[in-house]
């Protein structure tokens, strides 16, 4: 191409850009800036997001310790002195308190640390309201130890925890009724002895939630097992129905109006909102059905309902990539078309059925507000289920629904516990993904 | 007979049914199998599903009617004046069930005799038995209510046993009709691949009763909610403050305005970032940033709703508090709390940036390489092409795009939970607390409130609402983007 421009003054030249190209080339650039400027702050987003998360989340992950040896007074604990489990059961952990008081005060006179503090009951402020069902539980499970000075690993309460996570400083003590600053003098001094110390927090990850004022003990592995046996529903109901409502459509349907509604309905509740599937459930199973409410069956059904259009959509898609050939190979070698769809053409597309299967569970996994309507928000998921059936049928909380719960609370120690829980939940989608992802490379077959 | 065992039994008689229906079918070919039409296999299915299907029908509307005859039955014993209204009967009712399961429960454990069971005397105490049984009542247990429950448990029993007769019935016929007519000619794979086919019918009819359930359980109790409530309060009432002790004002305006007002904010957020990112990625990026960047941005996309309600409630509330409230960066004022439209609009459009990203991807994609070719053709530069031909041409589908995101804006639930609010307010402050459609649902029907009051039906209405707006945009969207499509192809 000839450089005849349409320039009114002849004077551009190759070398030298005139104004007009020089403003076209600078938009051009302007243009692209915009875009990579649109990605940055994305990723950023992302960046943040997950620093946050991380930033936040991992101090669940860490809990202070008070590790003292407690002497279990017979007087107190066994007044018989027969070690007959019922009787040692109708001790309540009003008895436990103050002995795990007083072992605490000669712990820290025989480490010879001045104290302000005149009564042995002061000194609970540190420790968490837990410590006595603790040792209570000890003792009932042991009862042979009474008697003899056990060394026990305590929790501390939520504020020592918090101090020594950075979470509580002085300032904020100073309005603090449940704790002093002379409490936090004792436990600068109990630390440098080792007797209080931060250690990895198994219980956050298996342990069950608690109450109110008591962040220092909540876990989220009760509504773990929640959200487990609510994914079970959710994979026993959508995987078969879905792929049998695809195998319908893409095998079998002919062009009719039933069909079309079908497939109009199918796209319609891929974009309904999670929230009316709530209602849905709260509506049907709950109001009408009569099932019981909070129950993490109820759960699952809620969400195979919400997730049976993406697994639909997917499986049609691998279902559609499986070349006509093999159909028609089958059907040649007198196959009948059930039978080519179920032998051949169904393994075929198996790898992509299960990977979509899997993004759906995993969208399952993380939803939170239809659980909310269906009750599984504000129990208080403190007890582990006794069985397969009660784990079904119970009231349980899910993870999505105890981070929420979490969150609600006023104690910002819950904060840290809801992060926490986030880092868990996101783990879990994470590997989820991963494995849809490995599937796919692996058994991927491109015709 | 439970109705666990009933299944197992049913599973029980169609595995002997199987082994019968392919050893007749055996049996009629001689012991040679190519003498048969189908498979033998199929013979054995074919009986299979003849006991199973009548069976498993019968059993499954058994159990959906009987509790609800039961019920009736039961409350019909309860003399109109022992209520006040519809929802005092509700919770009488559900007294009634706990009490008669309860029973059940305490006759299995062996706590009662059934004799004794049905002699109890609502003066004694009858809480405190059901207690030890592990059924816990919330109040002491009347006359009235005991007697309905006995009769909820007599309707019950009978009822078992005919559900077991008829169940069983049923079954063995299926077994017997299909066994005699088996024989050689029989086409069994046919019959049992008609059976399949109407399976699979059924599995893909789940989305139609779906839809059906949603459509009917929304209209039903916004039907009870307006009888309640004038409809017409309800759509031009500026004030919302449900109290459930009566005499709220439940108008819908504050809670819409919310709602648009967040979408907006995040659609003002999402919508340039997420174009601009498609533009870049499907016009400008290497093969390389591409596999990068297009895998991190979806990664956006996957992270639950709670993260973005937490990250929205916990750290960008407390940030903007910083900078636009008082005594903060700019020294406004503006902002009192942590939660506010902002809040949840600039979190709400984060989440947003793949879904539009990621749309308007493909749709930039699919204008055809000629277009663009012809326009560089003519001497336009890289971005006059995107600007002049490939965004006019891909317009139809961006806009259905926005159309669809705008969609999942109004519907979104968490992040306006946790992030924006809970005074419905009419402001155009953005840094002010409102709160939204999907928030009042979420608050009006959690806790124990009965579904009698107008304050916990209208969260029915709102969700009629919501669902008829995102499916109006969703059907919008949709009829946008079919036409686009019919275009180039």
């Amino acid at each position: 191409m000839t450089e005849t421009s349409a320039q009114p003054e002849g004077k551009s030249s190759l070398y030298r850009l005139d104004p007009r190209t020089r403003n076209r080339n600078a938009a051009e650039k302007r243009f692209r800036l915009y875009g990579i400027l649109a990605i940055t702050v994305s990723l950023l987003f992302l960046a943040v997001l997950l620093g946050t998360i991380i930033r936040n989340g991992l101090p669940a992950f860490q809990q202070t310790f008070i590790t003292i040896p407690v002497l279990l007074d017979e007087e107190k604990l066994d007044k018989n002195g027969n070690r007959d489990p019922a009787d040692l059961a109708k001790v309540t952990t009003f008895k436990y308190g103050p002995m795990i008081d007083e072992a605490l005060e000669a712990n820290v006179t025989s480490l010879g640390i001045e104290t302000p503090f005149k009564k042995a009951k002061e000194l609970s402020a540190i420790l968490s309201a837990n410590a006595a069902s603790q040792v209570r539980d000890f003792v009932l499970a042991d009862p042979g130890r009474i008697g003899t000075t056990v060394e026990f690993r305590l929790l501390a309460s939520s504020r020592v925890d918090g101090y020594l996570k950075g979470r509580v400083t002085r300032d904020s003590v100073a309005r603090d009724k449940s704790i002093d600053a002379e409490h936090l003098d004792l436990v600068d001094a109990l630390r440098a002895e080792g007797v209080i110390s931060k250690g990895f927090n198994l219980s956050f990850v298996t342990g069950a939630d608690a109450s109110e004022s008591r962040p220092e003990q909540a876990g989220i592995g009760v509504a773990m097992l929640g959200s487990f046996f609510m994914m079970l529903v959710v994979l026993a109901l959508s995987l078969p129905i879905g792929v049998a409502a695809s195998i319908y459509l893409e095998e079998f349907a002919s062009k009719n109006r039933f069909n079309d509604l079908i497939e109009v309905n199918i796209s319609n509740l891929a974009a309904v909102p999670s929230i009316v599937f709530g209602i849905l459930g709260l509506a049907v199973f709950i109001q009408f059905a009569h099932l019981p409410q909070s129950a993490p069956l109820v759960g699952g059904l809620v969400l195979t309902l919400m997730t049976l259009p993406t697994i639909i959509i997917s499986t049609r898609a691998s279902l559609k990539a499986v070349p006509p050939s093999i159909r028609d190979a089958a059907l040649g070698v007198g196959a009948s078309k059930m039978q080519s769809v179920f032998h051949h053409v169904l393994p075929l597309a198996m790898p992509g059925i299960l990977t979509g299967t899997i993004i759906g569970l995993a969208q399952a996994l993380g939803e939170t507000a239809p659980l909310l309507l269906i009750g599984m928000v504000g129990y208080i998921a403190s007890n582990y289920p006794a069985g397969i059936a009660e784990g079904f049928l119970n009231p349980n909380s899910a993870m999505p629904a105890q981070i929420y719960e979490w969150a609600k609370r006023a104690d910002p120690a819950y904060y840290e516990r809801a992060w926490g829980g986030i880092i868990i939940l996101l783990l879990f989608l994470m590997a989820m993904n991963i494995i849809a992802i490995l599937l796919r490379r692996k058994f991927e077959r491109r015709w | 007979m439970s109705a666990t065992w009933l299944l197992v039994l049913l599973i029980a008689i169609s595995a002997t049914g199987y082994g019968l229906g392919r050893a007749r079918a055996m049996a009629s070919a001689g012991g040679n199998a190519r003498q048969l039409h189908s498979l033998p296999r199929y013979y054995g299915l074919n009986v299979l599903m003849t006991v199973l299907a009548p069976g498993l029908l019968v059993l499954l509307a058994w159990l959906l009617i009987q509790p609800m005859v039961a019920g009736n039955r039961a409350a019909s014993l309860i003399p109109d004046s022992a209520f006040a209204d519809r929802g005092a009967l509700n919770l009488m009712m559900s007294d009634v069930r706990r009490i008669a399961d309860g029973l059940d429960t305490a006759v299995g454990q062996g706590r009662l005799t059934d004799a004794e069971s049905r002699n109890l005397d609502a003066g004694g105490d009858i809480r405190g038995l059901l207690g030890e049984a592990g059924v816990a009542l919330g109040s002491d247990v009347n006359a009235t209510v005991l007697a309905a429950a006995q009769r909820y448990r007599a309707v019950t029993s009978t009822g078992q046993l005919w559900m077991t007769i008829a169940v069983l019935a049923f079954a063995l016929a299926g077994l017997a009709y299909s066994y005699l007519r088996t024989d050689k000619t029989l086409r069994a794979r046919n019959l049992v691949e008609r059976g399949l086919l109407s399976l699979l019918v059924a599995a893909a009819s789940i989305a139609i009763l779906t839809t059906l359930g949603i459509v009917l359980s929304l209209i039903f109790n916004t039907f009870e909610f307006f009888r309640l409530y004038p409809a017409w309060d309800f759509f031009t009432s500026l004030t919302w403050s449900p109290s459930f002790g009566g005499g709220s004002q439940l108008g819908i305006l504050p809670l819409l305005w919310g709602t648009l007002y967040i979408s907006l904010i995040a659609l003002a957020v999402a919508v340039p970032i997420g174009l601009f990112a498609a533009i870049y990625l499907s016009e400008y990026a290497t093969r390389r940033v591409r596999s990068i960047v297009k895998p991190l941005l979806e990664v956006l996309a996957g992270i639950p709703t709670i993260v973005y309600g937490l990250f929205a409630l916990l750290t960008i509330g407390p940030l903007l508090v910083e900078i636009f409230g008082a005594g903060g960066l700019l020294g406004l004022g503006w902002m009192k709390g942590g939660t506010a439209v902002m809040t949840a609009g600039l979190v709400m459009g984060v989440m947003l940036i793949p879904f539009v990203s990621s749309l308007s991807d493909d749709i930039i994609n699919a204008v055809p390489q000629a277009m663009r070719d012809g326009s560089y053709g003519l001497g336009a530069t890289q971005s006059e092409t995107v600007r002049q031909v490939v965004l006019p041409a891909a317009l139809p589908g961006i806009v259905g795009a926005i159309l669809l995101a705008a969609s999942r804006a109004i519907g979104e639930t968490m992040i306006v939970v946790l992030g924006a609010g809970a005074a419905a307010k009419l402001s155009v402050n953005p840094f002010e607390a409102m709160t939204t459609v999907t928030a009042k649902i979420v608050s009006q029907l959690t806790g124990d409130a009965d579904f009698a009051s107008p304050e916990a039906l209208v969260a029915f209405a709102l969700g009629m609402t919501l669902f008829v707006i995102t499916l109006g945009l969703n059907i919008f969207a949709l009829y946008i983007v079919r036409r686009y499509r019919e275009q180039y192809e």
